[in-house]
């Protein structure tokens, strides 16, 4: 589904991605973890161009990201993503937030957008929330509109950018349901987290990274329990 | 002196000067509203143009604005009115003159508040947007702008009463407006000291509810 090769990203003199190389396959979920500064999150924008790709190659369900001839916009619509700070539109609606894409994207007939919105609003637990403004929201639903809002696009991945980063601990798990569901549906996810356990339970293959390349991929149990590289030891300890 | 305040209460002016200055009002409210509508038109193209990564569009929106922000609007009028129409032979009537003057001066002023309304926007809410495939343009439209255009009020309002007050300048084109009208009725009667009063407060009746209002909306966008 998803094919990087040999992926830089320079800001400025600055290098912060530097040769990255990973496949994502149909229906995988890939937890990527690393210190911060690692290159995490910026691996992850590049995915759907959100960073401009300074060398190498993306490749998404069989179309290239860098060539130039490419639909970004038509490509975009088919990724979701799921921001550490929900980035939601504070002047619209609940049911507005997520039905916007897919009557502007799409061409979706407003009716039919609202019932589909509102389907999905139900799917993450907010279905009364419809009418209401994200700023009633609390940090945890915020997050599952901003979730219902991508799965309304009908996406073939979704990205998550620390998700659960910037909510309180105790509204953490909700947004974990939700992602747990999606990823038990069969979603392809690339999930950028610092949530260990949601990593070790629901990945199919973390990878590890620091100072802009993938120091070690695995699976979860052998990542976790027997990491083979220096760093991803020390990154590890730490968090015990 | 005091003996003179009672002409205060009792001048003839108060009667004869009103006709001069309700008349006088309708001309700076219309110049004022058809400019200001138009100075905002001019102002969101030239606000967005200053916001383009192209050199270019930012160059020209750059020239134009500074021009305009670093000259006196009287200047721009006096330029306008007659050396502009002479040099193009074209005759502006007084009142083409004075909208347009209002429209490029205020439109200069407006192009600033629009940059900095959508400076203000979170840069998430536009990347937001282009990730669920949207364009730069629908980004905008639905999303960086209803948000930038809330914080464009205040200082769009204030704008629209600078403006206003601006066209007084206009008397030196003799723009039948507020102004020119009353200094005509001075010279006509010699008598400025009450026609000048009544000039102050025919511009206070405008202002003042104006700023009321605004400081409301102000306090319901706070919210």
């Amino acid at each position: 589904m998803i094919t990087v090769k040999d992926l830089h990203k320079s800001f400025g003199e600055t290098k912060v991605l530097q040769g990255i190389d990973a496949e994502v396959a149909e229906k995988e979920v890939v937890c990527v973890i690393g210190p911060s500064g690692s290159g995490k999150s910026t691996f992850l924008r590049c995915l759907n161009m959100l960073e401009e790709i300074t060398a190498g190659e993306v490749e998404i369900d069989g179309e290239k990201l860098t060539d130039p001839n490419v639909d970004i916009n038509k490509l975009r619509s088919r990724v979701g993503m799921v921001f550490q700070h929900f980035n939601l539109f504070p002047h619209m609606t609940v049911l507005d937030n997520v039905s916007l894409g897919p009557r502007k994207v799409n061409g979706v007939e407003r009716k039919q957008a609202e019932k589909e919105a509102q389907e999905m609003l139900e799917k993450v637990g907010l279905g009364d929330k419809a009418k209401a403004y994200p700023g009633s929201l609390s940090g945890g639903q915020k997050q599952r509109v901003a979730i219902a809002r991508a799965l309304a696009m009908n996406p073939k991945v979704m990205l998550f950018d620390e998700p659960t980063s910037a909510l309180d601990p105790e509204l953490v798990g909700d947004v974990l349901e939700v992602m747990k569901d999606l990823a038990k549906e069969g979603m392809t996810m690339v999930v950028v987290t610092h949530e260990m356990g949601f990593a070790r339970e629901m990945g199919d293959r973390v990878i590890f990274m620091d100072k802009g390349v993938i120091m070690e991929e695995g699976k979860p149990e052998d990542l976790f329990d027997n990491p083979q590289n220096e760093r991803t030891q020390a990154f590890l300890s730490k968090l015990l | 002196m005091f003996d003179n305040l009672t002409v205060l209460f009792s001048s003839p002016h108060y009667t004869n000067a009103l006709p001069f200055i309700w008349q006088g009002m309708q001309l700076t409210l219309i110049v004022t509203f058809v400019g200001v509508f138009i100075g905002f038109v001019i102002g969101s193209i030239f606000g967005l143009m200053r916001l383009s990564k192209n050199k270019i569009i930012y160059g020209i929106a750059t020239v134009y604005i500074e021009a305009l922000r670093g000259t006196p609007i009287l200047v721009q009028a006096l330029f306008l009115y007659f050396g502009v129409s002479e040099f193009i032979g074209l005759n502006f009537t007084a009142i083409q003159a004075g909208i347009l003057v209002i429209a490029l001066n205020a439109g200069a002023y407006i192009a600033e508040i629009v940059r900095g309304g959508v400076e203000s926007v979170d840069k998430g809410q536009t990347e937001a947007g282009r990730s669920m495939g949207m364009t730069s343009t629908q980004t905008m439209r639905y999303i960086v702008w209803p948000q930038a255009f809330k914080r464009m009020i205040p200082p769009l309002g204030n704008q629209f009463i600078i403006s206003l007050k601006d066209t007084s300048i206009f008397a030196v084109i003799s723009l039948g407006e507020m102004t020119y009208l009353m200094r005509q009725y001075v010279s006509t009667t010699g008598d400025p000291f009450v026609p000048y009063i009544m000039l102050c407060f025919g511009y206070l009746i405008i202002t003042v509810p104006s700023m009321i209002i605004l400081r409301r909306v102000e306090r319901r966008l706070d919210v």
